[in-house]
């Protein structure tokens, strides 16, 4: 190979701005894709850490606490929660894994050039922006407004949280609420695209050989998420076309002012949102099954049970929107039967965190940064879906409901889970994507850091919410404040950490040691290409194997990275035939 | 399609299909994809118009005899007939033009896709007239609408409260702690202070009969209608304004959908004059028929439920 071959890969294939914002490389979409859905995160994560401070009093400190201000800083805390609420779930969280990771990584590991449709997925990521861009502009006017009395134009503002109840949105809540929606509809319809887009390219672009089940784990959690978003996003859509035609002709749907049916729209907001909640975690498990194994060098324990537990969690997830309306006036009957279906989620849950631990054991686990993220998901994990059930009793629910035990949890499952996974994943594939190697030392510290920042913020949140304390309050009796404090010194601590694997990858950017086709031994098809991989992926079509057959692969120090195991005699012990048996299906 | 990929099979690599995107094996798989593709997002658009459909539904099961006075006091079932038929017909002439596309009969796709656009435009023709009826009527949507809460005419005044001793809705007592014990072990719980849900009276809204059925008639001009409107119970006549919004969302969206579809249409009659299909590419004209089809059958759904409603 010719050393021009050698250096072609997607990221000098073609050179100029055009070749970047009009590219059809499903690589440069998601590299595209990361660039925005990282500027969000860092946005939701810095009114995060406002958030916390501002909470860091029982009277919000950061305003004169005469009264002429009293409810100026109020709407400013509402502005602030919304912001984050809205920016990190419909720009950061849904996005992230599948949009970033997925988009990247999917067609390579199917062993396609490409997705299905690369047009349809070059203009998901510009509606992407479009509607990033109405909804940061609308939030953002908001803090403006209320902190600085600065008015953009447009500026209105949101203060209803992520939820947009009504009667609230509908009547009272601030003008930027009908901009805002829009935003979220937008942002809904790239999600969309992105869903079809996937469903397409694994029924269709498979090459011989990769039978379904032979594909990598993650792409069975994409399939899983893609067919919620798919099948739960229209209804966001119209609930939230309904939601604008409420506030703007007063249809009388939602607003009971009119006849219409408040708890209606929280049945059909749920009937998304949850199962928005199982396109957040979703992929977020695919890359711990995909990280648990390489990085324990052990073939995954129950690929069959993983990968049709993700297909039973999407499906399951349709059917508990209920258990967000225990307390919203829905019948006895209504409400068991909702908090029996929510228990049934935690099976596949559980199936999952089990295989996840039977392929730890006995492995040789090395804690490279990605494995110490994916440990970080199995704990944080199964306490944020242990508390869920909490929460899924109808009597337990009851006191909980609205107080900070709700937050505690749904940031366990969100930041404790999706994050750290989410980071595991481009530690993982980091290499693979620019080439590059990062220092594992500060990836390692970054991790048990977050870790420690993590548990300080969120578990005394579940004590105070044990405790009663309100979710969404500006201020709260003094009695908490301790907790308050204890969760602002956390959240700093993540912010550090945060910060922190941001520098780390910088400075792999910049400076890291040129990366092996394949630092970590995996044996899923992106590790058979070069990194960064080549325009079209595959320099040769790939062969498919099983994607856990990690002793196919040796190490070889001359390169820090991994080769293919030259062919051997045939091996001694029983186990060792077990493990390079070839799967059949 | 399967010429095309024999062909490429004889001639390997040197045979240049311009409509081949470089990720695909063969030109079958480039339209398996496309068309499964459309297929999700037709699931999608069914998904987006079924959330209206619920809320009709659990509307009209609330207020059956709301949906039934507007219906037949407002809505006209000949144009509603028309417009299906109209429908249909463009439905049949869109078919044809896929099966003229996959015969390379391009006069014929020209023919076809006129004949669908003159159609798509036929409704919404008409659905221009009825909408103005409605206008004329006072009978729009939301605040546009004499029904509706926002105005304080004779019309749409929230159903009277019933003087009642008693709160409507009992507040329980604390579920925990002491009081709740004490509370528990000192009284019984009294059905008789167990009061209905709604304030109305129970004779007008459940045991409602409807009006005489002097005439099976459509009531028509004014005063007739208003008699109608006076026989509901004070809730129904509240919920009017509900009916009217359910109509326009859902004929308003579908309008969108016929539009947007006119305009994939046209977009397919430009690209047929450009000769861009033949029996060997027409995948956009399948994809435009499958998107047409769907906007043709979600309204079959709705004429019926909205105009037939008796």
């Amino acid at each position: 190979m010719s050393e021009e071959l050698k250096t072609d890969n997607y990221l000098t294939h073609e050179r100029g701005f055009l070749s970047w914002a009009l590219t059809l490389d499903h690589k440069r979409i998601g590299l595209l894709y990361m660039i925005f859905v990282l500027s969000a995160f860092l946005l939701g994560g810095t009114f995060a850490v406002l958030l916390r401070t501002s909470l860091l009093t029982p009277n919000h400190w950061m305003f004169p606490s005469d009264p002429a201000h009293d409810t100026q800083a109020k709407l400013f805390y509402n502005n602030m929660f919304s912001l984050h609420g809205t920016v990190m779930v419909f720009m950061f969280i849904i996005p992230a894994i599948p949009a970033i990771l997925g988009n990247f990584m999917l067609p390579m590991m199917l062993g396609a050039k490409d997705v299905a449709f690369p047009r349809l997925n070059l203009m998901s990521f510009y509606i992407y922006c479009l509607g990033a861009i109405l909804f940061t502009w609308i939030l953002m006017g908001g803090i403006l407004r209320t902190a600085f009395n600065i008015h953009l134009p447009f500026g209105f503002g949101l203060d209803t949280g992520w939820t947009f109840y009504t009667p609230f949105s509908t009547s009272k809540a601030e003008d930027g609420m009908v901009a805002g929606v829009l935003g979220a509809f937008i942002l809904g319809f790239s999600s969309i695209l992105t869903g079809v887009n996937f469903i397409a390219s694994i029924h269709t672009l498979r090459p011989r050989g990769m039978t379904w089940f032979r594909m990598p784990l993650f792409l069975w959690a994409l399939y899983a998420t893609s067919i919620i978003q798919v099948l739960a996003t229209p209804v966001l859509a119209i609930t939230l076309l309904l939601l604008v035609a409420e506030r703007l002709l007063h249809v009388g749907i939602f607003d009971s002012s009119l006849g219409g049916d408040p708890v209606l729209f929280q049945h059909f907001f749920w009937f998304y949102s949850h199962p928005a909640v199982y396109i957040m975690i979703l992929p977020a498990m695919g890359v711990i099954s995909e990280v648990i194994s390489v990085h324990s060098r052990k073939h995954i324990f129950g690929y069959n049970f993983i990968a049709l537990s993700s297909v039973a969690l999407a499906l399951l997830g349709f059917l508990v929107w209920g258990h967000h309306m225990f307390v919203a006036g829905q019948s006895n009957l209504v409400d068991s039967v909702f908090s029996l279906l929510t228990f049934s989620v935690a099976i596949p849950s559980a199936v999952k965190v089990f295989n996840w631990l039977g392929t730890l054991y006995r492995g040789s686990i090395r804690f490279t940064p990605a494995m110490l993220f994916a440990m970080g998901f199995i704990l944080l994990f199964t306490i944020g879906g242990l508390t869920g059930l909490f929460l899924g009793a109808l009597a337990t629910d009851v006191p909980l409901h609205d107080t900070y035990f709700v937050i505690a949890h749904f940031h366990y499952v969100m930041v404790g889970s999706m994050v750290f996974a989410f980071l595991a994943g481009m530690y993982h594939w980091f290499p693979k994507m620019f080439g590059k190697m990062c220092n594992p030392t500060w990836g390692r510290v970054a991790a048990i850091l977050l870790f420690i920042g993590f548990n300080t913020t969120f578990f005394p949140q579940f004590v105070m919410g044990a405790h009663g304390a309100p979710r969404r309050w500006a201020t709260y009796p003094a009695e908490f404040q301790p907790y308050h404090v204890i969760s602002t010194i956390g959240s700093y601590v993540m912010a550090i950490s945060l910060i922190m694997v941001a520098l780390n990858w910088l400075a792999g950017l910049l400076w890291g040691k040129k990366a092996p086709a394949n630092p970590w031994g995996g044996n899923s098809l992106e590790w058979h290409c070069p990194s960064p991989p080549p325009h079209d992926n595959f320099t040769t079509p790939p062969v498919v194997d099983d994607p856990y057959n990690l002793a196919a692969w040796e190490y070889d120090a001359s390169i820090e990275g991994w080769v293919p195991r030259k062919p051997q005699p045939a091996p001694a012990g029983r186990a060792a035939a077990d493990r390079t048996r070839p799967v059949t299906h | 399609m399967s010429t095309a990929s024999t062909e490429i099979s004889a001639h390997g690599q040197a045979h240049y299909d311009p409509h081949l995107a470089h990720h695909f094996d063969t030109p079958e798989q480039q339209f398996t994809s496309a068309k499964l593709g459309m297929w999700i997002f037709l699931g999608t658009e069914i998904l987006m118009f079924g959330g209206l459909f619920c809320a009709y539904s659990i509307y009209r099961h609330n207020h059956p005899l709301v949906f039934k006075f507007a219906a037949e006091a407002y809505l006209s079932t000949k144009w509603g007939a028309i417009n299906t038929l109209i429908l249909i017909t463009s439905s049949l002439t869109m078919a044809w033009g896929v099966r003229a596309a996959q015969l390379n009969q391009k006069k014929l796709l020209i023919t076809c896709l006129v004949l669908t656009l003159m159609g798509a435009a036929g409704f919404l023709g008409i659905k221009t007239i009825e909408y103005s009826a409605k206008w004329d009527e006072h009978v729009w949507v939301g605040s546009w609408n004499k029904y509706n809460g926002d105005n304080d005419a004779s019309y749409a005044t929230p159903p009277p409260e019933q003087p009642t001793t008693q709160p409507m809705v009992q507040i329980p007592p604390p579920a925990y702690g002491p009081a709740a014990i004490a509370d528990d072990a000192n009284t019984p719980l009294d059905v008789s202070q167990i009061k209905p849900r709604y304030s109305y009276p129970l004779s007008q809204s459940i045991q409602h009969q409807p009006p005489k059925r002097e005439s099976d008639q459509r009531p028509t001009g004014e005063q007739q209608v208003d008699e109608r409107y006076k026989q509901l119970s004070a809730s129904d006549q509240w919920h009017v304004n509900t009916f009217f919004s359910c109509y326009f969302l859902m004929t308003g969206l579908h309008g969108i959908h016929v539009v947007v579809g006119m305009g994939v249409i046209s977009w397919i009659l430009m690209r047929t004059l450009r000769n861009d299909f033949s029996s060997e590419y027409f995948t956009p004209v399948d994809l435009v028929g499958l998107y047409w089809h769907l906007v043709d059958l979600i309204w079959i759904f709705l004429f019926p439920l909205l105009y037939l409603i008796h």
